[in-house]
């Protein structure tokens, strides 16, 4: 749906923003290296355009060029120019680049924690950054900033501008960032990733609020995006980006539709789509690990005793067990106690109720016991990076778990590792190289290969391919599916992506604030949900299809709950009922 | 345990590394200066230390200016000063590399086993370091000199004693974040143990920051041992120090300054020296930093 048309009727907007050939280099002891070449587009009042691409592509030092705000000295824009109405950006000098910066031209970033100056309160930032633009007095800017806390549907505005950045949500926060940006009504707003660190329910939410402010003050909006689901549902017209270059533009429902470029269409393939999950062989009912009435509570001390005042109660009574060789996933929100439940698993986080794995328990067992339990089970964390030592090569890293369990001469670690190596894809002769000499999707692969050094019976995923591009994501997960065939491992799938769940899982769990709320076979759980979290869960993935009109989710209404009780009083326990084959749901108060 | 699969968070070609470095390759050369010096002292010097050479005042009773036979002067005694700064050289790097040292190995052992531990081990740890802290170290210094006999041993170990606190509170600070780091999580899963994890796997990456404290901390603990010196609980004369040397001479600071510049140029110089040698060894030793600076 475009703006330009509906708004006017015309045919087309008066353009904002026209970036011409711009070609931005980095200067490196070689020569320059181009990091964006040759990219042109223009952007017209009312329009989304979004910029999509993989991590490398050159979408978000695009972003940052426009806005001037590229790393000195050594990134530089070497051609071209970008145009902002009759000023040419790229030739402006720093003092008027930043009076524009804000007024005409705003951005909003990924990480809205960072992006906001934690020791002040919203409301100074953003009467700040109103003043710094206009001549309001005080009063006048803070009236304006109430007025930008009331568009952006913030609950209890006045009492917001009193607060500081870490007392608000993360979807709080970047409609913080979204006031801040347009309390100035920029011509062009351009969200950079704005809604990649949020929940999938609150990022509907933000995507909902950017698209009426949009229609409201005939923004243009320039969407940064890896999420082709997010650019099904915002963008007019699409740039794909790879390695600096424009590989196709098109309207969306054009790229959609027929994608013109082997690159999108590989891209678009990628993209995991509900109900496209394989049906998957019927696993064994042998169970691997078992979790009866598991809870975790951690204590917040405060006073001058710093006795126990409240709980956070991560995990409450939960209980489900993973068969040999299935997928089980945990799908949640962040928060939701799901990761605390993995490290309850491996042993790592202190716990009530008892966890089996192979018919035994860490409780039970002396050190020797527990640790010879740990061959049993291993897990796999979202970000490769901080889970390799960087300082250790990535074969040491690959035969530590053999050195540790003290398992062959070093000569067959070495050949064990190198073996593991070529399993997940890598080659042997990349034995020697550090971590940070890989990519995201290759240092994943060195977790799973010292994941399966050990020939566990679980491997639990705790979000495991969340951070990886698209592609990445696929080819990871099918390693993943095809280690699970030859090795008959069981996974526990950690995850708040619906549709990747939908598509790898053999069971699902979905959990919220600490509990179990919906169980069952994935069918049951994606083709009969019953709960309204997982009804809402379901509807708020964003679908990579521009003619899907998503069905309006009802809004929450003022703060997300808090799983923060005063010691002695706690959550409500939920009881589940089975509605049939063990689909078992919690019932409603 | 160890093995050659092991060790290689100190890479092949490191040293080659090193001496691709000319800031490095010099301060090298200054330490291997300073070293030779101090070992050969009876062979180069050309008078004894402590000899007060009748020649060795003008008429006045003023130290004599450098030239001549005393190619760095003469002290207030008359003595060489170059005699005596050669055979200091040996109490300054006693001093610098021992007392440091000492002092390097509790601040880390402190502050790693309180970081990782936490609960009351680093509880009781960090408590007694911040008593060590608040506590004037020059008072302790000398109380603990009083009650050993001063010898350049018991100044060392006096010197380590007080100056292991800062070391600990840095380490202590950095073990806290590495151990919550997901790395660390993943070592715990596998069934590593305690010690492997401290020193395999956090060690390594405390070694910048001990380096940076270690160059830093020569230059304090020759310093330290120059004003213990000064008070009387330090080296005793007429054992030469860098330090005594100093407070020996400071009254004649105006008429003789090279009494004074001479020998603390030489503590800067070797401090110096530790630290290009120490900031290039830590570059070197990072396999994150390859082929960079």
């Amino acid at each position: 749906m475009s703006a330009a048309q509906t708004d006017t009727g015309a045919t087309l907007a008066p353009e904002v923003l026209s970036v011409q050939d711009l070609t931005v280099s980095v200067r490196t002891p070689a020569g320059d290296r181009p990091l964006v070449e040759n990219l042109s587009f223009t952007l017209r009042r009312g329009e989304t355009l979004a910029i999509a691409g993989e991590s490398g592509s050159g979408k978000s030092i695009t972003s940052l060029a426009i806005m001037g705000l590229l790393p000195p000295p050594a990134v530089r824009i070497t051609a071209g120019s970008v145009r902002l109405g009759d000023t040419d950006l790229t030739k402006l000098p720093e003092a008027q680049m930043r009076s524009l910066r804000g007024a005409r031209i705003a951005m909003i970033f990924q990480e809205p924690m960072t992006s906001l100056n934690p020791v002040l309160t919203v409301g100074a930032q953003l009467t700040e950054a109103i003043r710094a633009h206009t001549d309001a007095s005080r009063a006048e800017a803070r009236k304006q900033a109430l007025a930008a806390l009331h568009a952006v549907r913030l609950s209890q505005p006045e009492q917001r501008l009193k607060q500081y950045p870490h007392e608000l949500s993360g979807g709080m926060r970047q409609r913080v960032m979204i006031a801040m940006a347009l309390a100035l009504r920029p011509e062009v707003l351009i969200a950079d990733e704005p809604t990649t660190a949020l929940d999938v329910t609150v990022q509907s939410e933000v995507l909902d609020l950017l698209r009426d402010l949009q229609r409201e003050f005939g923004t243009a909006i320039i969407l940064i995006t890896h999420d082709m689901g997010v650019v099904a549902e915002m963008a007019d017209r699409v740039i794909v980006m790879k390695a600096g270059k424009a590989v196709e533009e098109a309207s969306t429902r054009q790229i959609f539709a027929s994608p013109q470029m082997p690159y999108t269409q590989d891209l678009l393939a990628a993209v995991p789509r509900m109900g496209k999950g394989k049906p998957r062989p019927e696993t064994p009912t042998e169970t691997v690990a078992r979790l009866s009435d598991v809870v975790v509570r951690f204590p917040l001390k405060g006073g001058i005793l710093g006795r126990t005042i409240a709980q956070v109660h991560a995990v409450e009574h939960v209980s489900f067990d993973i068969r040999r060789g299935e997928t089980f996933a945990l799908v949640g929100e962040s928060g939701c106690g799901k990761s605390t439940i993995a490290k309850a698993i491996v042993g790592i986080a202190p716990h009530q109720g008892r966890i089996e794995i192979a018919g035994q328990s860490f409780a039970d067992l002396d050190a020797a016991g527990q640790k010879a339990l740990r061959r049993r089970v291993q897990i796999v964390f979202q970000d490769p990076m901080a889970a390799l030592d960087p300082r250790m090569t990535v074969g040491t890293l690959i035969a530590e778990p053999l050195l540790i369990h003290g398992i062959g001469s070093l000569a067959e670690q070495r050949a064990r590792a190198s073996e593991l190596m070529q399993r997940v894809g890598l080659t042997t002769d990349q034995l020697d190289r550090y971590p940070h000499e890989f990519s995201g999707g290759q240092r994943q692969r060195i977790c799973i290969a010292r994941a399966l050094a050990l020939q566990p019976d679980l491997i639990i995923a705790d979000e495991s391919v969340s951070a990886l591009d698209v592609s990445v994501q696929a080819r990871v997960l099918d390693l993943l599916q095809a280690l699970q065939r030859e090795f008959g491992i069981a996974f526990l799938f950690i995850s708040h992506d619906m549709a990747v769940v939908e598509n790898i899982s053999d069971r699902v769990a979905v959990m919220y604030l600490g509990q179990i709320v919906e169980t069952g076979t994935r069918a049951q759980v994606f083709g009969n949900p019953q709960h309204p979290y997982t009804r809402r869960l379901i509807d708020a993935v964003p679908v990579p299809d521009p003619s899907h009109i998503r069905t309006a989710l009802p809004r929450l209404a003022g703060e997300v709950p808090s799983p923060v009780h005063v010691l002695g009083q706690g959550p409500a326990r939920l009881v589940m009922r089975d509605i049939g084959d063990g689909h078992l749901v919690a019932q409603q108060a | 345990m160890t093995s050659a699969t092991e060790v290689n968070f100190a890479p092949k070609g490191a040293m080659r590394r090193l001496m691709d470095r000319k800031l490095a390759v010099f301060g090298m050369v200054l330490i291997a200066i300073v070293v030779t010096g101090a070992v050969a002292a009876p062979w180069i010097a050309p008078f004894a230390p402590d000899q007060q050479n009748f020649d060795g005042l003008t008429i006045e009773g003023a130290p004599m200016a450098p030239g001549g036979a005393y190619m760095m002067g003469t002290d207030l005694l008359g003595r060489d000063l170059f005699s005596r700064i050669l055979y200091g050289a040996r109490t300054s790097l006693v001093i610098g590399v021992v007392a440091n040292g000492m002092a390097l190995l509790i601040g880390t052992l402190v502050g790693i086993t309180a970081g990782y531990f936490r609960g009351w081990v680093g509880s009781v740890l960090m408590r007694f370091t911040d008593l060590m802290m608040a506590f004037p170290a020059l008072l302790l210094a000398i109380c603990l000199a009083a009650i050993f006999q001063p010898s350049l041993w018991i100044v060392a170990l006096v010197i380590a004693l007080v100056n292991w606190v800062q070391t600990a509170r840095v380490i202590y600070t950095e073990t806290t974040s590495l151990a919550t780091r997901d790395f660390i999580a993943a070592e715990r899963t596998l069934g590593a143990g305690t010690g492997r994890i401290l020193f395999k796997h956090i060690l390594p990456h405390l070694i910048p920051t001990i380096i940076v404290w270690g160059t830093l901390g020569i230059s304090t603990t020759v310093l330290l041992e120059a004003t213990l010196s000064f008070l009387g609980v330090g080296v005793q004369p007429p054992t030469a120090s860098w330090g005594n040397i100093i407070f020996e001479n400071q009254t004649y600071f105006q008429s003789a300054p090279w009494l004074v510049f001479i020998p603390g140029a030489a503590i800067i110089l070797l401090a110096l020296a530790f630290n290009l040698v120490g900031d290039a060894l830590r570059d070197v030793l990072d396999p994150t930093q390859r082929g960079r600076g």
